[in-house]
């Protein structure tokens, strides 16, 4: 008993010291480089390539944030983190934010003290069957094995979805994506549900993914969002804003290609400002007036980054769906830039 | 009697008959068939059955891995060549080699670098494992570890320099005073060593690492087989020594010693690895300051060498349990203090019972490195689990990659098994 309260303590001492290590903007510009902590690998969203550069769609907003602070996309120190250690790395300080396809949930943003500072992309759960089964919908699905990770919020959506449609599933639980797909492709269980993402990028890899379909229904959401720790507002707004401004350069038209070309004044009053020739909004964050203009130009615009990363160009093919522009009926929607 | 000689016999054998071969059923292929493979019925079922199972296996495997794709780009690419063909796509090791031995972030220029160092490590354990070669040679041993850091690490040659500086000082300290007590020579010797790196420490100027000869290179960014083999090889070579200390402090009479070594091997040999992996990568983020924190690498040394130190210590305790009682009063009545008698006479005989123990506990330790994995470091199974199975091009190449690992592991491991054995040999100097 004694124990535990003395291990209590010195984990809150330990927390109080790495939230009073306030003013993270100020380390990172001291250091110089953005410590960015992202998966140990995912398909599409985070994976060193063959020389060892960090590519995907969490690594771009790393690289975004970094270039709105430095001017310089490559002044990030990627720091791998499981889903197991990610947490802890950023509570002790050892990373400025995290993007690693983390779900924002209540306990985690309040319990667990982190600021979730948006979304990057909406996620849920989805179902994949092969073809020949010949379902159309989840609701068809009454009395089928199903192949699900266990210990995760999938295999308790997956009981949910079940009971409110009242009919009836045989779980076959497995341990690891790895294994899910040779279970799935050896017939050991009629469907396979994870994140819509992990299955398209599963689908990806199969001799022939045609062969496969996803269902249309999505059972959960999965708002997955960079996140920064408790306590620290100014950084949290220089990450929320590097985000939403890759958002809003999709929305006002910005791309990589032509930030250089708009960047010299336009008749568009919120581009202007959001390129920093308008304004003083890179002032108020603390950072240069062109830190948008350097977070565009460093992988592109929203859409750049998911068409080149995760879009239906690449073999993981994800279509935008609730990723789209509030303007074209997603949920993409970024607060002004006034 | 005539009649004898007039009437000729038939035959006569005039010489010896050329020796013939024997059967051929008692002897070559055929008899060592016979006797090992077809002596009972049962044998020869069994033997029959076991050939299917092996044809069954390489059936199976040969085709595909001799039909395996060597140059593609990714596993789509591999499949185009296949054309539906089965076959492995090898591709994924050849473009992903330096990754899979040396990690992802260790620049590739320098690759030279812990390849020279794994070079030098046999010349370095030769003398250690093979005491017939010159006892000289074990200067190169001792100056190894220097050498080793300086090349994988890279940065200012001041800081192994200094380290060894350390050392020898220690060294001659003890030397100095051991003569009048074990203890003050073997505290003052690491006191003396502590003295020395702290002012040499002090002395070193801050930016020394930056215009180095070898560009210095930080942990983090170390991977792939070589962190397995560095793990492997530093851990073991540093928990056989602690595991002695502790075996033989939990014989002590000292009831304070005796206490320490106790509650530190049970308390360690009672927690799983991974636990005392997940307390050196996220618990002590906790308890140092945010920015002085302690080298992941050596965290990670630190808990896996205390963990096989604890195994080693029981294994050692093992074989000084099974030395009759007569040997330690045959040192006792030589006169030998306790020094002596556990260098000369105790020690040698323990640790040689000892040997399928310790190299058990290596050969498991070994493998065990691989769980690092799970606390984002990237060797050989990190680097296959994260960044490579999850690149695109290579998403879902499963049996080729864990095939390869298995492989390297199997010759490493399969080396100190064979050196074990032949040590047991040569040292069985013959009680049975």
């Amino acid at each position: 008993m004694k124990k535990t309260v003395f291990l209590g303590a010195l984990t809150v001492a330990g927390l109080a010291a790495g939230a009073s290590a306030a003013a993270t903007l100020d380390d990172v510009k001291a250091r110089g480089k953005l410590n960015c902590g992202v998966t140990t690998g995912l398909v599409g969203f985070a994976a060193p390539d063959a020389n060892g550069e960090w590519k995907g769609f969490d690594v771009g907003v790393c690289r975004a944030v970094a270039a709105a602070v430095f001017g310089d996309p490559t002044a990030v120190e990627f720091v791998p983190t499981t889903g197991k250690t990610r947490f802890t790395a950023l509570a002790s300080g050892e990373i400025d934010m995290l993007a690693r396809n983390t779900t924002w949930t209540f306990s985690r943003d309040v319990d667990l003290k982190f600021e979730f500072v948006g979304v990057n992309y909406y996620d849920g759960q989805g179902f994949m069957v092969p073809k020949d089964l010949g379902v159309g919908s989840a609701k068809d699905l009454d009395g089928a094995t199903v192949c699900i990770q266990t210990g995760t919020t999938t295999e308790l959506n997956l009981a949910d979805f079940f009971r409110a449609n009242n009919i009836s599933y045989e779980p076959v639980p497995i341990e690891t994506n790895a294994e899910a797909q040779q279970q799935y492709l050896a017939g050991a269980c009629d469907v396979y549900t994870t994140d819509a993402s992990g299955l398209a990028a599963t689908r990806a890899t199969f001799e022939d993914p045609a062969a496969h379909v996803l269902l249309p229904e999505i059972v959960s959401k999965e708002p997955l969002g960079p996140l920064v720790r408790h306590g620290d507002n100014e950084w949290a707004d220089v990450v929320r804003w590097s985000l939403n401004a890759l958002i809003a350069a999709e929305e006002m038209g910005i791309t990589s290609a032509n930030v250089e070309e708009l960047s010299a004044g336009t008749n568009n009053p919120e581009v202007n400002r959001i390129l920093g020739t308008e304004g003083n909004l890179g002032e108020m964050l603390g950072l240069s007036a062109d830190w948008a203009k350097n977070a565009i130009m460093a992988g592109g615009n929203y859409a750049e980054l998911f068409e080149k990363n995760i879009g239906e160009t690449t073999p993981i093919g994800l279509a935008r769906g609730l990723n789209a522009q509030w303007t074209d009926g997603g949920l993409l929607y970024s607060p002004p830039f006034r | 009697m005539s009649n004898f000689q007039t009437n000729p016999v038939a035959f006569v054998r005039e010489g010896m008959i050329p020796s013939a071969p024997p059967p051929y059923t008692a002897g070559g292929p055929i008899k060592w068939l016979r006797e090992n493979l077809f002596a009972t019925p049962a044998n020869a079922l069994l033997t029959i059955v076991a050939a299917y199972v092996i044809y069954l296996v390489l059936a199976s495997t040969l085709p595909w891995v001799l039909n395996g794709v060597w140059t593609a780009n990714s596993l789509a690419e591999c499949r185009e060549i296949l054309n539906g063909t089965s076959g492995a796509c090898l591709a994924v090791l050849t473009e992903r080699w330096p990754q899979l031995l040396f990690g992802f972030k260790y620049p590739s220029d320098q690759y030279w670098r812990p390849a020279l160092a794994f070079a030098l490590l046999f010349v370095a354990v030769a003398p250690v494992l093979f005491f017939d070669l010159p006892r000289k040679l074990l200067t190169i041993t001792a100056l190894y570890p220097f050498v080793a850091f300086w090349l994988i690490w890279g940065g200012t040659i001041l800081a192994p320099i200094l380290a060894l500086v350390g050392c020898v000082g220690g060294y001659l300290v003890y030397q100095r005073f051991v003569k009048g007590s074990f203890a003050i020579g073997f505290f003052g010797g690491i006191a003396a060593a502590f003295v020395i790196w702290m002012v040499g420490g002090a002395l070193i100027p801050d930016g020394a690492s930056e215009n180095s000869i070898l560009t210095a290179i930080p942990s983090r960014d170390l991977g792939g087989f070589m962190l397995n083999m560095m793990l492997g090889v530093t851990c073991v070579s540093l928990s056989i020594p602690i595991g002695i200390a502790l075996a033989l402090g939990r014989q002590s009479r000292l009831p304070l010693i005796k206490i320490i070594c106790v509650v530190f091997i049970e308390f360690i040999r009672g927690v799983p690895l991974i636990t005392l992996l997940f307390v050196a990568n996220v618990m002590l983020a906790y308890f140092f300051p945010p920015n002085s924190s302690v080298d992941l690498f050596l965290r990670v040394v630190i808990m896996i060498t205390m963990f096989s130190a604890a195994y080693i210590a029981e294994v050692i305790r093992g074989g000084l349990a099974a030395l009759p009682t007569g040997q330690y009063e045959a040192a006792n009545s030589l006169g030998l203090d306790y020094a002596q008698a556990m260098r000369l006479i105790i020690l040698p005989q323990a640790l040689k019972i000892s040997i399928p123990g310790i190299v058990n506990v290596a050969v498991g330790l070994f493998k065990d490195t691989t769980l690092v994995s799970v606390i984002s470091m990237f060797d050989l199974l990190g680097m296959i689990r994260g960044p490579i199975l999850a690149s695109t091009e290579w998403n879902g190449v499963y049996w080729e990659l864990l095939g390869f690992a298995a492989l390297l592991f199997f010759v490493v491991c399969y080396g100190i098994s064979q050196y074990s054995q032949w040590l047991e040999r040569r040292l069985a100097t013959g009680h049975r």
